[in-house]
């Protein structure tokens, strides 16, 4: 199993190397992934169906709990299945439709990656391996969302689902490492087992929050759908995947796994129902305004999300069939209809629904895929989404008291909405007479109309002989989500009832809206007045306003100046160190152990102190450099005074190459700036004399402590016996302490690098000037 | 800089700095000295060269650019780091041959760290004074 996820990976690190002869007619040899990795998960349909579970365990960070753990249950074997297989059409349909495209590998290893990613997303038992797939996934979307780079919208669109995707990640990881710490475990199967103590947690209501904020981000929920929308300025074939099957399906399926664990209580179920109400009904309502096929598509698709969660959030059994159901519905149906859309789009130039119409004529397979996938949509019976929508108002109406009206009230009015859509999508651009523009259109190549018919076709069988999926799919999945299912086989007919009933009100009064309504350009540009109270405009706001935040605090911390970065880290450093020594009460010290002073030191001592006096008075840097390092060459007498030879000996060559060093930068240096401002030499000098000062007491503070000989009486005793050395400090460098040497040698080589680089790049850009 | 006098000596100097560096490498063991500060004073050396004859001219001298010794004087060190692991001991371990050499005396893998120290401060130093000398000049 470790194999079919990380083969997307591997696959997509492949096209780096051989994407070139994959650009051509090969390239649908992309499509051979998929295909393959959707017959191995198919083979698991049987086993699974009859309850077992199949594990895959390898230790990667055991110490951390980072495991790659892989189960496959009926949920993740459901999700495993619609990725590869849509996947397996999308690979197909993009070959045709991104014919001869400049950039066709990337694309294709964009998209191997999206998949593994997902795969491995729906697969994973350890909670953090399923974020590092999350993100994977958040990442991987971002390239192909914006993968017409040339267009700045689409670049726009893919960081605004970047930064809405990635920051709620980042409150999801939050949740989960939270989630995980009260649980004991990152594994999802043993975090089952604690599910009651975890609810009883303390944090139970912060893990929650933050979890939920991954997944509503992700799952485009109100108020973070707007990401959604935008993102159709990719490729229709990357809107088919993402938006039907994979990406952000990715929450309702966080969701829908952690139900076991974190669900059934109240927080958890009036949370889930209540977003996921106001966005199928907010975003339902919106369709009704565009008239972008891909923009009705979106809002659509946002109310299905929205439909999902909200049945997750009812949580009984009846409510996870009606969404596994809704889930292989909504998959079918939506990416038929944006498949559909894409070829309208690639054949005719434009997706505006006020302009296309009759297009049956030339375009009749898709005719027939937008005419199913809509009726789908709309719940018609003999078509899969009847059953769904029958089993979404059973779910609703066995709610108790007034909640079941409230609900099925949402549902009705969503659901009528959404058959709106559908239809507009998949009927209003083949209806009615051919305009003359539209004559010319040809059938284009079977890659391009045959997926989107398949996948109609498809939501026909299964409306028709629904026992085809039903225990072999649905129900493992229902499964995994609750322990009790409800056992009753899907049917179409269940007789004349209340559920029947409000079937034929949605029809009826979608069928009157589709009849009554058409879309204009009129009404899109009146539903922009409320733009600016938008979540979409507010979050824009608010992004600015954290940028210019940003901007200021960088502008005033980070200016550029290197005195600026020295004053302030050494007044920093004289507050902390002023604030640790004083905080132990006044500091005491004897000179009872210093040893006495000669005549040697007074004389170096008094050199030195006349160095420190040139060295801030003159006026000339050549003289401040020297007297500089006569201070060092003090300081390296002091080391021989104290029989330090090794010590003296490095200082005095460091010492003599920076002069060295100095005086090769000196004349590029600006001329010598004499500060005329008081104020800033003052301050210049109380911080240089406070740092001075604290530096010195510490110093003499250290005299006064005990002195611990262990270390030292360590390295003397058996520096010969063990390194066959008796320059201890050598023995120290070379052989004690080598792992150190090591790094700084390290350091050294980088900061040649460094200085290197910097220099030679600037000396070939200023030649090519 | 055009004195003669410092442009003779230092071809004088040249040879015998880099003697008393590797002097202060070899003998680092048992008296102060070590292959940080021999290599600082060979860089000194190469330095004060370029002092007077020029950058170029050093560099001529050197044949290869300093920035060579870098990875040299790394992998070097690397080496005699990993080099125990191969009989099966830690990292680190210090190997000794059992005879003493004439006049280097006994050696062991220590001496080769050393010497992986010394090149990479050579090439350390060289490389950062040489890049700023060319760029101001």
């Amino acid at each position: 199993m470790l194999a079919a996820v990380l083969s997307g990976l591997v696959v997509s690190v492949l096209y780096i190397p051989f994407g070139k002869y994959l650009r051509g007619r090969l390239a649908v040899v992309a499509a051979g992934l998929p295909i393959v990795l959707f017959g191995y998960f198919a083979r698991f349909i049987p086993s699974v169906a009859a309850g077992s579970t199949i594990a895959f365990h390898v230790p990667w960070v055991p110490s951390l709990g980072i495991n790659l753990d892989f189960r496959l249950d009926g949920l993740s074997l459901l999700f495993s299945l619609l990725i590869t297989g849509i996947g397996s059409l999308v690979y197909i349909y993009a070959f045709s439709y991104l014919k001869g495209h400049r950039y066709l590998d990337r694309f294709y290893a964009y998209l191997s990656l999206f998949m593994a990613a997902m795969l491995g997303l729906v697969l994973a038992d350890n909670v953090l391996l399923l974020f590092i797939f999350w993100e994977l996934t958040s990442i991987s979307s971002f390239f192909l969302i914006g993968f017409n780079n040339e267009s700045a919208a689409s670049r726009k669109s893919s960081l605004i689902a970047l930064g809405v995707t990635g920051g709620g990640g980042f409150l999801l990881m939050a949740g989960l490492v939270w989630m995980g710490y009260a649980a004991d475990t990152y594994s999802i199967r043993e975090m089952m087992a604690v599910s009651p103590a975890l609810k009883d947690d303390t944090y139970y209501g912060f893990i929650v929050a933050l979890i939920l904020a991954g997944a509503f981000t992700k799952s485009a929920q109100f108020p973070f759908h707007f990401w959604l929308p935008g993102a159709m300025k990719a490729p229709t074939p990357v809107s088919a995947y993402l938006h039907s099957a994979t990406m952000v399906k990715a929450g309702i399926y966080l969701l829908a796994r952690l139900t076991p664990v974190l669900g059934g209580t109240d927080v958890w179920m009036y949370t889930l129902m209540a977003v996921g109400g106001v966005t199928m009904l907010y975003s339902a309502f919106h369709s009704l305004f565009r008239t972008d096929l891909k923009a009705i598509l979106a809002y659509s698709t946002i109310a299905a999300l929205g439909m999902l969660v909200f049945l997750i959030g009812i949580g009984t059994p009846e409510a996870f069939l009606a969404a596994v159901v809704f889930i292989l519905v909504h998959a079918l149906y939506k990416a038929s209809l944006f498949l559909t859309t894409g070829v309208i789009d690639h054949e005719t130039g434009t997706r505006d629904v006020t302009a296309l119409s009759g297009l049956r004529t030339v375009l009749v397979p898709l005719a027939v895929a937008g005419l199913l996938a809509a009726l789908s949509s709309a719940g018609i019976p003999f078509t899969f989404g009847f059953i769904g929508k029958d089993l979404i108002y059973e779910a609703t109406l066995h709610m108790p008291g007034l909640l079941s009206v409230v609900l099925t009230a949402l549902a009705v009015s969503t659901n009528v909405l959404v058959l709106y859509a559908g239809f507009v999508a998949g009927i209003k651009p083949f209806a009615g007479p051919l305009p003359q523009p539209f004559r010319h259109v040809h059938l284009p190549s079977a890659l391009l109309w045959a997926p989107p018919l398949l996948l109609a076709l498809l939501g026909l069988l299964f409306g028709c002989l629904p026992s085809l999926v039903d225990d072999a799919l649905l129900n493992p999945a229902v499964r995994a989500m609750a322990h009790a299912v409800s056992g009753t086989p899907l049917k179409i007919w269940h007789g004349f009832n209340l559920v029947l009933l409000l079937s034929g009100v949605t029809i009826a009064a979608g069928g009157i809206l589709f009849w009554a309504r058409k879309p204009s350009s009129q009404s899109e540009s009146w539903i922009s007045r409320f733009d600016s109270a938008a979540p979409r405009h507010v979050m824009a706001r608010a992004a600015y306003y954290a940028r210019m935040v940003a901007r200021r605090y960088t502008h005033t911390l980070h200016n550029g100046f290197l005195r600026v970065y020295l004053l302030r880290i050494i007044a920093f450093a004289v507050l902390l160190l002023a604030f640790r020594l004083f905080s132990g009460g006044p500091v005491r010290f004897t000179l009872d152990h210093v040893s006495p002073v000669t005549a040697y030191e007074i004389a170096v001592a008094a050199i030195l102190i006349a160095a420190i006096f040139l060295a801030v008075t003159t006026s000339s840097r050549l003289t401040a450099v020297v007297a500089t390092s006569v201070i060092g060459y003090c300081i390296c007498l002091q080391f021989v005074f104290y029989s330090a030879p090794n010590l003296a000996m490095t200082q005095f060559s460091i010492d003599t190459l920076t002069v060295v060093l100095f005086v090769l930068v000196l004349f590029r240096l600006p001329p010598f700036l004499n500060f005329p401002n008081r104020g800033a030499r003052i301050r210049d000098w109380t911080v240089a004399l406070a740092f001075g000062a604290v530096i010195a007491l510490i110093a003499i503070q250290v005299l006064n402590q005990p002195f611990d000989g262990t270390v030292s009486r360590f390295y003397g005793d058996n520096a010969y016996t063990l390194a066959k050395g008796k320059n201890v400090v050598n023995v120290i460098l070379v052989d004690f302490r080598g792992f150190d040497t090591m790094f700084e040698i390290v350091v050294l080589s980088i900061a040649a690098i460094g200085v290197f680089s910097l220099l030679k790049l600037r000396l070939t850009a200023s030649e090519k000037e | 800089m055009n004195s003669t006098i410092l442009k003779t000596a230092a071809n004088y100097l040249l040879p015998i700095l880099l003697l008393f560096s590797i002097f202060l490498l070899l003998r680092g063991h048992y008296h102060p000295g070590g292959g940080f500060v021999g290599g600082l004073i060979a860089s000194i050396a190469f330095v004060l060269h370029s002092f007077t004859h020029g950058t170029e001219a050093t560099l001529r001298l050197l044949r290869i650019h300093p920035g060579v010794l870098i990875p040299a004087g790394l992998g070097l060190s690397a080496l005699s780091m990993f080099a125990p692991m191969i009989s099966g001991k830690p990292v680190m371990t210090g190997l000794w041959i059992e005879e003493p050499l004439p006049v280097i005396g006994i050696i062991g893998s220590a001496l080769f760290f050393d010497l992986g120290v010394y090149l990479v401060v050579v090439g350390v130093v060289l490389t950062i004074l040489f890049t700023i000398s060319q760029y101001s000049e």
